[in-house]
């Protein structure tokens, strides 16, 4: 409400007219509707809606007005200033509008420029693929297991079956550790008994000392062998192992779980082949080879349709599996006649370059942040 | 083992239609690996006759000597006509029976035959080589001359078994049977349930007194030595064309008929044979020990120099072979001389055969001791039926008297160690549970007999396994025969239910974890080789007395530079950076997770533990303390820009706080808080390097270093200058993690925050500041941030200023201003006790 008008005398104030009323209304709207921009806007909306503007004074004046005309020159300023108030926040409204489309335009920028204020990083596809093909195992119930890569031959090979002179001993081309012999000289032969691991192998030993059957075991990691670094060797490598001791594990188990693993890596349609093969620390033996998963056999006897990833061969090797030999089992303290077992394991590299398309084995060793970078967190 | 397919059909009565292909895949799943089937005469088209040289006349107008020659081919070329030949090769005359291509003949190679002039007249075919006909090596090179009972004009595609495929098979170990055509034989006669027939199926003679004599001084080294004699061997007989293409076929030379008879044998049967010129031996043939240091010069010409362990054939003079690796030069079979002016040949005529049985092992460490593989101890490293050798002696001797001519003296010695059948008691049902299919009693005897096995029993068999199956000795052998007769493809495919597992280790988590923190702060991970030399540790820098310094070392290292395993992961990762500098990427982050190898006190000699039983937890104790300790690390390289310059602005170089900052991101995924000091250590920069600690049971361990590194290294590596790293020992860590983090209290009174600006000395380190605020501001302190250090005009020489946002805040009050001044104070005043701060402008 206002306060009482004392600078007028009611007696001597006129009825405010309403032809005067609207005269400033018009004003008032007009003034808006000639408001260019915001800042003109709040000019107008002072001089017509401010303290001192007209229809304010007006306002004042109803008060000092007899008693019987207040209700009706109430009125006429109400709907008045009624009409300047909605008037001005449309105009506002409308201005606000207009300076938003017109500022956001402004600020437009580029958004195709490039960014690579901090390039990405990655991790390198064969730790990811071996964690991936872990993962598949870790769901199923299996655990992760580790061991040493500097190995005792013991675990490397004699626990595994190798015996001493073996053939197969000499089939798979080994780094020695540089010992010392008891008359303080350094070793120059295989006398440490000391290994870069050959194989993933040992793990199995390992684990079956430490753990009492049931197991059930994955054991990812780097193997080292004597090869030259070419295109398609490297003398660092990387395997993972599985091993699976319980009672009454078959043969049709392992063909089961392999055919779970390509399925899981590559696909529901995929599926695994045995070939009877030969390892000391399994037996039965096989080699195994999944369907290829580019081709899926198709280019075999199909000229027209050649694989490059099988080489229409319409299988690729994995590698090698079987049942764990019971010499294992009892050079690692499980009863044979109450668990068996199988095994298998499988190079990293190999899988990687088929799986994506890597043709130089040399692309994986030599740490070129080109390569590896594409590859991201996960593969 | 090069198996040809025509010499595979002589033992079993294969189909026709049965290509190499089919053979293959048939012998590969009953577990040959076949690695490839060769089509002997692809590219190779006829006419290819025999034809007989009737004029040789030589042209010597050219810049080598060319033969213009007639050749009588017979009907061969439509005309009877001799035909008239253009050739370049010498080592044939008038008389001499050789194998025409005549024209519109296709040799391998794409190679087409047809009338063309050359030296100045027309050559109308070509008279061949071995080699042009895809043969293989004859030990000539030269032009094929036939023996001349070959009649003029036939095929001589036919006549040299041109056409044909060969299987070659990689035999592994436990099949050394297969290195035999009597073994492969056997595979695919079971492959295809069709009969065999044995070629060891031979009728012998009893052994008896006057044959060679043979002295065995070493009945476990060698089990059986049978000795044979033949006579009046013509020394001008040469091995007939289809001994030698099997030789060749199955990939080995003609050398001399008696040489390519005891090939052929071993190739048929397995047994390698030994053929002694019998006027070279003198005395009685042994077979001992070597003595140390006793001398012996190979067939190969090598002087050798034998071990004691070494088994050797001796005679009167002393060593005279290894045995079942190598024969003696000196009593070799003489090459035949053929006398130029009489035309009467001289050579070997009478010979001793050998067929002896040695030990595996004995015969596997002399090969390797020797780095002598032949085909002889290829074969008894991987197990020799000791019951062929005298079928194999046989054989050996009919074929001498057949081909050369010679006569079997009546004289057999046989010298051999008593032995028993093997027998390997088995449930009737083993097969079938390591299986996990019902192939029943009858299916298992059926397919063990196929092996050669003899089965009695019932529910528990008795198998009596044969002598060329040396591999077979527990019942999962067994087993294994049974299920890849069966078929391995025919196993089902069940799953297994293991136990609940407890998914993956708090410890391979942090692994897992730290690699992906480092990869999202734009780090990208190298798996660098472990080698090293001491050349890295000099260029790190290391003092002589460094621990980095004591090395494991390799034996047979791949590079005589880099013998040893790395003890830091910065050698290698510093290669890494260096190369992909040089390719021309420059703005690097790298990192690598992985071991280092730190020997613990001498390197010793891991004790080789029993495997007829679980090994002792102490017996295993002592085995892992021969191994180095093994802690996994963690570890970046910078260099370059860490932040790109581009569209948004200036970039800014990798620094010595990016590595430590990559240190503390390692040590909070771990779970850790990192305890940063300055440091001087070796390869970093001496004023730039941090050292990490960490609390284990209260007390402070040394966990890593980060920093810039050392102008000198930079240098000696080659790196881009300012390079930066970081090393961290996730084991350590580890070690320190106190468990699941305890959340902090949030409280949502309002905050209140004093800005403080501390002037210290430059030498003060600023966690000693920011330490000594924290224990002096007491529990109202939320937290403390270093916002700005400020040296320069305003300040005293030799000091900084030190400018920390402290934020307070109580749990159940809005703190007044005069309690966050006090706490402050009490912070400022702690920090001056501390480090000498004072408030800058008091």
């Amino acid at each position: 409400m206002s306060a009482p008008n004392k600078s007028y005398d009611p007696v001597e104030v006129e009825a405010l007219k309403p032809e005067e009323i609207e005269r400033m209304r018009d004003e008032a709207l007009a003034a808006f509707a000639a408001a260019g921009d915001l800042d003109a806007l709040a000019h107008a909306k002072t001089a017509h809606t401010g303290g001192t503007s007209p229809l304010a004074l007006a306002n004042r004046e109803i008060g000092a007005l007899p008693p019987q005309a207040k209700a009706a020159a109430g009125k006429i300023v109400g709907q008045a200033r009624g009409a300047v108030s909605k008037a001005l926040a449309a105009r506002q409204t409308e201005l606000e509008a207009e300076r938003d489309a017109r500022v956001l335009v402004e600020e437009a920028v580029d958004v195709t420029l490039p960014y690579d204020r901090v390039p990405a990083g990655a991790r390198h596809p064969l730790t990811t693929l071996m964690e991936r093909v872990a993962d598949v195992f870790v769901s199923m119930g299996y655990e992760v297991a580790e061991g040493p890569e500097v190995e005792a031959e013991w675990f490397n090979f004699d626990a595994l079956n190798f015996v001493p002179d073996h053939p197969a001993r000499q089939m798979q081309d080994t780094f020695f550790v540089q010992g010392t012999s008891p008359d303080g000289k350094a070793t120059t032969g295989d006398e440490s008994g000391v290994v870069l691991r050959t194989h993933t192998s040992p793990v199995q030993a390992r684990t079956l000392i430490d753990r009492e059957p049931p197991v059930y075991v994955v054991c990812p990691g780097r193997v080292y062998r004597t090869d030259e670094l070419d295109a398609t060797h490297t003398p660092v490598f990387h395997q993972i192992e599985l091993l699976a001791v319980d009672e009454g594990l078959t043969m049709a188990d392992l063909k089961g779980t392999l055919d779970h693993m390509v399925q899981a890596l590559f696909g529901p349609d995929m599926k695994t082949r045995l070939r009877p093969n030969f390892f000391p620390f399994t037996e039965p033996s096989a080699e195994m080879d999944m369907l290829c998963y580019v081709c899926r056999g198709e280019s075999v006897g199909n000229p027209d349709r050649p694989c490059r990833t099988c080489g229409s061969e319409g299988w690729i090797e994995l590698g090698g599996c079987g049942m764990v030999n019971p010499k294992v089992l009892v050079a690692c303290g499980v009863d044979p006649e109450k668990y068996s077992g199988f095994a298998f394991g499988f190079g990293i590299e190999r899988m990687l370059m088929f799986r994506h398309n890597v043709d130089d084995m040399r692309d994986m060793v030599e740490g070129d942040v080109r390569f590896t970078r594409p590859f991201g967190m996960e593969i | 083992m090069r198996v040809p397919l025509s010499w595979l059909r002589e033992y079993v009565d294969l189909p026709a239609t049965e290509t190499g292909r089919d053979v293959q895949a048939k012998l590969i799943s009953a577990g040959l690996e076949v690695e490839t089937v060769e089509q002997l005469g692809t590219g190779l088209t006829g006419p290819l006759v025999v034809g007989k040289v009737l004029t040789i006349e030589e042209l010597t107008e050219f810049k080598k000597p060319i033969r213009f020659c007639t050749v009588d081919v017979g009907q061969a070329n439509g005309t009877g006509e001799p035909q008239e030949i253009i050739c370049g090769a010498r080592n044939f005359a008038v008389g001499d029976k050789v194998v025409v291509a005549l024209p519109g003949a296709v040799l391998p190679g794409d190679f087409r035959i047809a009338e063309r002039k050359t030296y100045g007249r027309v050559s109308r075919g070509m008279i061949c080589s071995g080699d042009e006909l895809g043969m293989g090596d004859d030990g000539t090179h030269g032009i094929i001359v036939l023996p001349p009972e070959y009649e003029i004009g036939i095929d001589a595609t036919v006549l040299l078994e041109l056409y044909d495929e060969v299987l070659d098979i990689a035999v592994t170990p436990d099949r050394g049977y297969c290195l035999s055509m009597r073994g492969v034989a056997r595979e695919t006669a079971t492959a295809y349930g069709l009969p065999l027939r044995d070629p060891a199926l031979l009728d012998v003679p009893a052994p008896n007194a006057y044959g060679y004599p043979v002295q065995v001084s070493d009945p476990i080294g060698c089990d059986r030595f049978t000795a044979r004699t033949v006579v009046g061997l013509a020394p001008e007989a040469r091995s007939p064309i289809w001994l030698q293409r099997r030789l060749q076929k199955a990939g080995m030379r003609p050398i001399s008929l008696a040489v390519d008879i005891t090939n052929y044998v071993m190739l048929e049967l397995g047994q390698p044979l030994h053929a002694y010129d019998r006027s070279r031996i003198d005395g009685p043939i042994g077979v001992r020990r070597a003595e140390a240091g006793e001398k012996i010069t190979t067939l190969d010409g090598t002087v050798r120099v034998l071990d004691a362990a070494d088994l050797v054939i001796t005679d009167n003079r002393g060593a005279i072979g290894i045995a079942g690796v190598m024969g003696g030069a000196n009593t070799e079979i003489a090459d035949p001389v053929t006398d130029p002016e009489t035309g009467f040949v001289t050579g070997t005529s009478e010979v001793v055969i050998e067929a002896a049985h040695f030990d595996a092992i004995s015969i596997a460490r002399t090969a390797r001791r020797h780095k002598l593989s032949s085909e002889a101890s290829k074969r008894f490293e991987r197990g020799v039926d000791p019951q062929a050798a005298a079928a194999a002696a046989q054989r050996t001797v009919d074929l001498l008297v057949l081909l050369a001519g010679g006569t079997a003296e009546a004289g057999v010695t046989e010298i051999s160690a008593p032995s028993a059948p093997r027998t390997i008691a088995m449930p009737a049902n083993h097969p079938d549970k390591v299986a996990g299919v019902d192939y029943g009693r009858e299916t298992v005897v059926r397919r063990l007999q196929e092996v050669g096995c003899d089965v009695y029993g019932q529910d528990e068999l008795v198998v009596t396994v044969p002598s060329w199956r040396p591999d077979l000795n527990v019942p999962n052998d067994l087993a294994e025969e049974v299920i890849r007769l069966e078929g391995y493809e025919n196993l089902p495919s069940t799953l297994p239910k293991p136990p609940a597992g407890r998914g993956l280790t708090e410890r391979q988590r942090t692994y897992r974890r730290v690699g992906r923190a480092l990869a999202g702060a734009g780090y990208v991970e190298a798996l660098n080789y472990p080698f090293i030399g001491t050349q890295a540790l000099d260029n790190l820098g290391l003092d002589a007395d460094d621990a980095r310094r004591r090395l494991v070392t390799l034996v047979n290292p791949l590079s005589d530079e880099e013998p040893a395993l790395r003890t830091t992961l910065l050698p290698g990762l510093l290669g890494a950076l260096r190369r992909n500098d040089s390719r021309g990427s420059h703005d690097l982050a790298l990192f690598e997770t992985g071991l280092v190898f730190r020997p613990e006190g001498q390197p010793g000699i891991a004790v080789r533990l029993p495997v007829d039983r679980r090994p002792t937890d102490e017996e295993v104790a002592e085995v892992n303390a021969a191994l180095p300790s093994q802690p996994r690390r963690a570890a970046v390289v910078l260099a370059g820009a860490r932040e790109q310059a581009g569209w948004w602005g200036k970039g800014r170089p990798s620094d010595w706080a990016d590595a430590v900052e990559a240190g503390r991101t390692v040590a909070a995924e771990a779970g850790v808080e990192l305890i940063i000091s300055a440091d001087q250590h070796a390869p970093w920069h001496p004023g730039r390097c941090a050292a990490f600690h960490v609390e284990v049971d209260g007390e402070e361990v040394l966990v890593g270093h980060a920093g810039e590194l050392h102008p000198r290294v930079v240098k000696a590596f080659g790196l881009p200058a300012r390079s930066c790293a970081m090393e961290i020992d996730l084991d350590l860590l580890e070690k320190a993690n106190e468990g699941p983090l305890k959340a902090p209290r949030i409280s949502s009174f309002p905050v209140a925050t004093q800005d403080v600006a501390l002037v210290v000395a430059a030498e003060v380190p600023s966690a000693e500041v920011e330490t000594a605020l924290r224990e002096g501001a007491g529990e109202l302190l939320e937290s403390v941030r270093l916002f700005d250090v400020y040296t320069g005009d305003q300040l005293d020489e030799g000091t900084k200023s030190l400018a920390y946002a402290l934020k307070f805040r109580a749990t159940d009050r809005t703190l007044t201003v005069d309690e966050a001044t006090a706490a402050r104070d009490a912070a400022v005043a702690l920090a001056t006790e501390r480090t000498g701060a004072v408030l800058r402008g008091a």
